[in-house]
């Protein structure tokens, strides 16, 4: 503890250090690439941040993000982390205007008093992200009903040069939905009426601010369910799922959302309705539009209404858990999984030694299935169909024949709901054993499947014994979670992993940014996956639907690609 | 010693029971079935019992129509030797029950045999009693910890009872129904699902048992718990007082 303190007293002390030479510091924030950054604004309270994070430090909290899977809440704990590394500077955009109470005045007049909150502790909450780790110093949230209240928003927000920021659930996890600065939130908690659902087209039309488990609630009383499945369901609404192309747990069945969504219904910059909520699911007339505004994290537009192809529900579901001894064995399982029970295949998790250690240590009541050795690898494999004896006929020739074939070391079936939950509690509990394990610096990464260990491997032998690699993820996406846990957040660990990680990952042709996005973590990283042109004709088409960059500022795309000209 | 457990099929404790639209019993058609909870626990205590070398056998049984076989193949998959079906309808009540696990005994003639206290979809717990009742077995019921001493051909029994722990010492043959604490079943694993596969099924009909199925209780309606009314926010002590005392009339 007192390690700690005297370790917080001297990033303190460098900020300090810093500041003086900062002369305009009331605009200016820090940013760390993996911890949380100080601010500034506040010049009569310099000792405050301080105080305040040390409290937080030994908080407890639920997070949305981790009542994952089959009805599991878990709790976390979770370290405010006060370290400084890689410090990035961003600057408040001068050119945007702060609020006046005539702006106040206006927003009462379209929205009510109740549309208007500017009570300080419902801001905090929203100012903060859940991993505590972005904060912002917004003064105003709106709430608005309708589109057309999102549109008169926008509109006079942009002919005021008043920066927005769209809110969901406010679940993500690269500090896309919170405000960098003192941007307006713009909530869609209210906007959250079901519109319609058809049995036949099986298309739900709604509004954005429909909470993800209820509409899976709403669609189980129909016999459907919502083509994704994230463990922050209980919080995160199906615009933010929608503007972030969120993945998850379903994607490997049901495909990305730029599948699934139908059509949208988004506010532009300058207060244009563009309604193009279809429900066809053929329709080529000229560009398909919606498109951009799926995963592009609120930076071009604010989706209001979304339609969406739903799946139907299938009775029949089998998970196992199987042990593999090297990496090359799990891809070999992966594909005979696809030529064996593709049909039925729905998930296709693995999660390593490391991994299962550390669930095993830090997480009450998981149980290893095969308590009597470890092995190298785990898979998790999830099948749902329609026919109870044919899947289970299917998976189990598939499960002999890779026994026969040597592909698996061991497995287990679960036999019943209870046991597959503790199967996936196991998958779903390594964010939640990693937060405890102490600090984590963690990447969400798409690397070409075959290649995706030897990140791994090489992160390892780079980092050596002082810090301990986990990887697991999505292996049938080729999804890798790799994230590195110490006891205590190091900045030599840090310049160890960065940029080497995010280089590695460009070499191999890689993303960065699998299903996480870019949001504030990562808006100057783009330059990794995406070529110079690429990112230089989002720029263009960012400034062209919103030409004074109000919407969603300092993310997604490098601020210097979007200056004034 | 043989040891024979009881086995029964349920809608999976972890799905949301719903009642059939004309009230006559719960929706089983696509709906997750599993074995019962208790069961379960009951056929690992049985496999242990086995494994420390105290038993030579574990035969697991059912009664009901022919999807519970699946059930007695998960039974075999955890390490049972060998199975028996008892070809009946669903539903059945505990005396007949009873009735057929003692007409199997008479066939098996099992030094123990293992229940799960009672089955999550109706709960009875009344087929381990009738069934020591018919056999003129000790019972042990509710059992948290079973110590085997084969020597003396004696069990001893930890019963949770209110208030404490019960200690009960049965000669055997005995009747023994499990509690929730008496152990974690084991997951079935590949090389034994794969095992089990070949391991023998054997079927008898209630001709075969000389049994007669008749029940002196009819099913009249089954129907949902009323729903939980939502809750309101008071905005004041006094409003709070004035509904406790008018609305709820508690004070």
């Amino acid at each position: 503890m007192e390690w700690k303190a005297s370790y917080r007293l001297l990033n303190y002390c460098k900020h300090l250090f810093h500041r003086r030479w900062t002369p305009n510091f009331h605009y200016f924030k820090t940013f760390y690439t993996s911890g949380c950054r100080y601010y500034f604004n506040q010049p009569s309270v310099l000792i405050k941040p301080y105080i305040g994070n040390f409290q937080q430090a030994f908080q407890t909290f639920k997070h949305p993000s981790v009542s994952l899977g089959m009805h599991q809440r878990n709790r976390c704990r979770s370290q405010y982390r006060c370290f400084a590394s890689q410090a990035t500077i961003i600057q408040r955009r001068s050119d945007f205007s702060t609020i006046s109470s005539e702006d106040l005045s206006y927003f009462k007049n379209i929205l009510g008093e109740r549309g208007v909150v500017q009570d300080e502790e419902t801001l905090d909450a929203v100012n903060t992200d859940w991993m505590r780790k972005y904060k912002g110093t917004s003064k105003l949230m709106l709430q608005p009903r309708t589109a057309e209240e999102v549109s008169q928003i926008l509109k006079y927000c942009n002919s005021r040069s008043l920066a927005v920021v769209p809110q969901g659930g406010n679940t993500g996890l690269v500090g896309g939905s919170v405000p960098a600065f003192d941007e307006v939130i713009v909530s869609l908690s209210h906007m959250s009426k079901i519109i319609s659902f058809d049995k036949v087209s099986s298309v739900l039309v709604c509004e954005a601010g429909c909470i993800l488990e209820n509409l899976i609630t709403f669609l189980d009383n129909q016999g459907f369910i919502m083509p994704l499945d994230l463990g922050a369901k209980g919080s995160c609404q199906i615009g933010g799922n929608v503007s972030t192309n969120a993945g998850g747990l379903r994607l490997l069945r049901y495909g990305s959302l730029h599948g699934s969504v139908l059509g949208l219904e988004v506010v532009l910059a300058n207060g244009t309705v563009l309604d193009m909520l279809s429900t066809l699911r053929k329709d080529n007339t000229g560009y398909d539009l919606k498109h951009l505004f799926i995963g592009s994290e609120g930076s071009l537009g604010i989706v209001t209404k979304v339609s969406i192809l739903t799946p139907p529900k299938l009775s029949s579901v089998n998970v196992c858990f199987l042990a593999c001894k090297d990496y090359e064995s799990c891809l070999k399982l992966l594909l005979e999984a696809r030529r064996k029970v593709g049909e039925i295949l729905s998930a296709f998790e693995f999660l390593d030694h490391d991994a299962m250690d550390l669930v095993l240590k830090h997480l009450e009541g998981v149980r290893n299935p095969f308590p009597s050795s470890m092995h190298n690898f785990y898979v998790l494999i999830e099948t749902m169909g329609s026919n109870e004896s044919y899947d289970r006929e299917k998976l189990d020739a598939f499960l002999l024949h890779s026994m026969e074939n040597d592909l698996m070391s061991d497995g287990v079936v679960a036999q019943d709901i209870t046991q597959a939950s503790s199967c996936w509690h196991i998958r779903e509990g390594i964010p939640e054993a990693l937060m405890k394990a102490g600090g984590v610096y963690k990447y969400d990464l798409s690397i070409p499947v075959e290649k995706m260990y030897d990140l791994v491997e090489e992160m390892r032998v780079r980092l050596d014994a002082s810090a301990k690699v986990v990887a697991y993820g999505h292996l049938g996406d080729g999804n890798l979670h790799l994230n590195i846990s110490t006891p205590q957040y190091d900045d030599n660990i840090l310049a160890q992993i960065e940029p080497f990680v995010y280089e590695w990952t460009s070499k191999h042709k890689g993303s960065i940014s699998a299903e996480h996005g870019l949001g504030l973590m990562k808006a100057n990283k783009i330059h990794y996956t995406k070529s110079s042109e690429t990112v230089q004709l989002m720029a263009t088409i960012k400034k062209q639907l919103d030409p004074n960059g109000i919407l969603n500022p300092y993310k997604v795309l490098p601020s210097s690609l979007l200056t004034k000209n | 010693m043989k040891i024979m457990v009881a086995i029964k099929r349920v809608v999976d404790y972890a799905v949301k029971i719903r009642v059939k639209p004309d009230k006559s019993g719960v929706e089983t058609k696509n709906v997750k079935m599993s074995m019962n909870p208790f069961c379960e626990i009951a056929l690992e205590e049985a496999l242990r019992v086995k494994e420390l070398g105290l038993a030579s056998e574990v035969v697991a049984v059912s009664v009901g129509p022919s999807q519970f076989t699946e059930t007695l193949r998960t039974g075999l998959a955890m390490g049972a030797d060998r199975a028996i079906h008892v070809e009946a309808p669903e539903n059945i009540y505990p005396i007949t029950i009873a009735k057929i696990l003692k007409a199997l005994v008479d066939v098996e003639k099992p030094g123990l045999l293992f229940l799960g206290k009672q089955a999550i979809d109706n709960d009875q717990n009344q087929t381990g009693q009738m069934v020591a009742g018919l056999l003129k077995w000790p019972q042990g019921t509710f059992a948290s910890k079973v110590v085997l001493d084969k020597e003396k051909q004696v069990a001893t029994v930890d019963r949770e009872v209110d208030g404490g722990i019960e200690t009960l010492c049965l000669n055997l043959p005995a009747v023994i129904t499990t509690d929730l604490r008496l152990n974690q079943p084991r997951y079935a694993t590949l090389p034994n699902i794969m095992k089990a596969k070949s391991k023998p099924i054997k079927k008898f009909t209630l001709q075969d048992l000389n049994i007669e199925i008749k029940s002196d209780l009819e099913v009249v309606e089954v129907t949902e718990p009323p729903k939980r009314k939502s809750g309101v926010i008071v905005s004041s002590v006094d409003e709070l007082i004035d509904k406790l005392k008018n609305e709820a009339r508690v004070i």
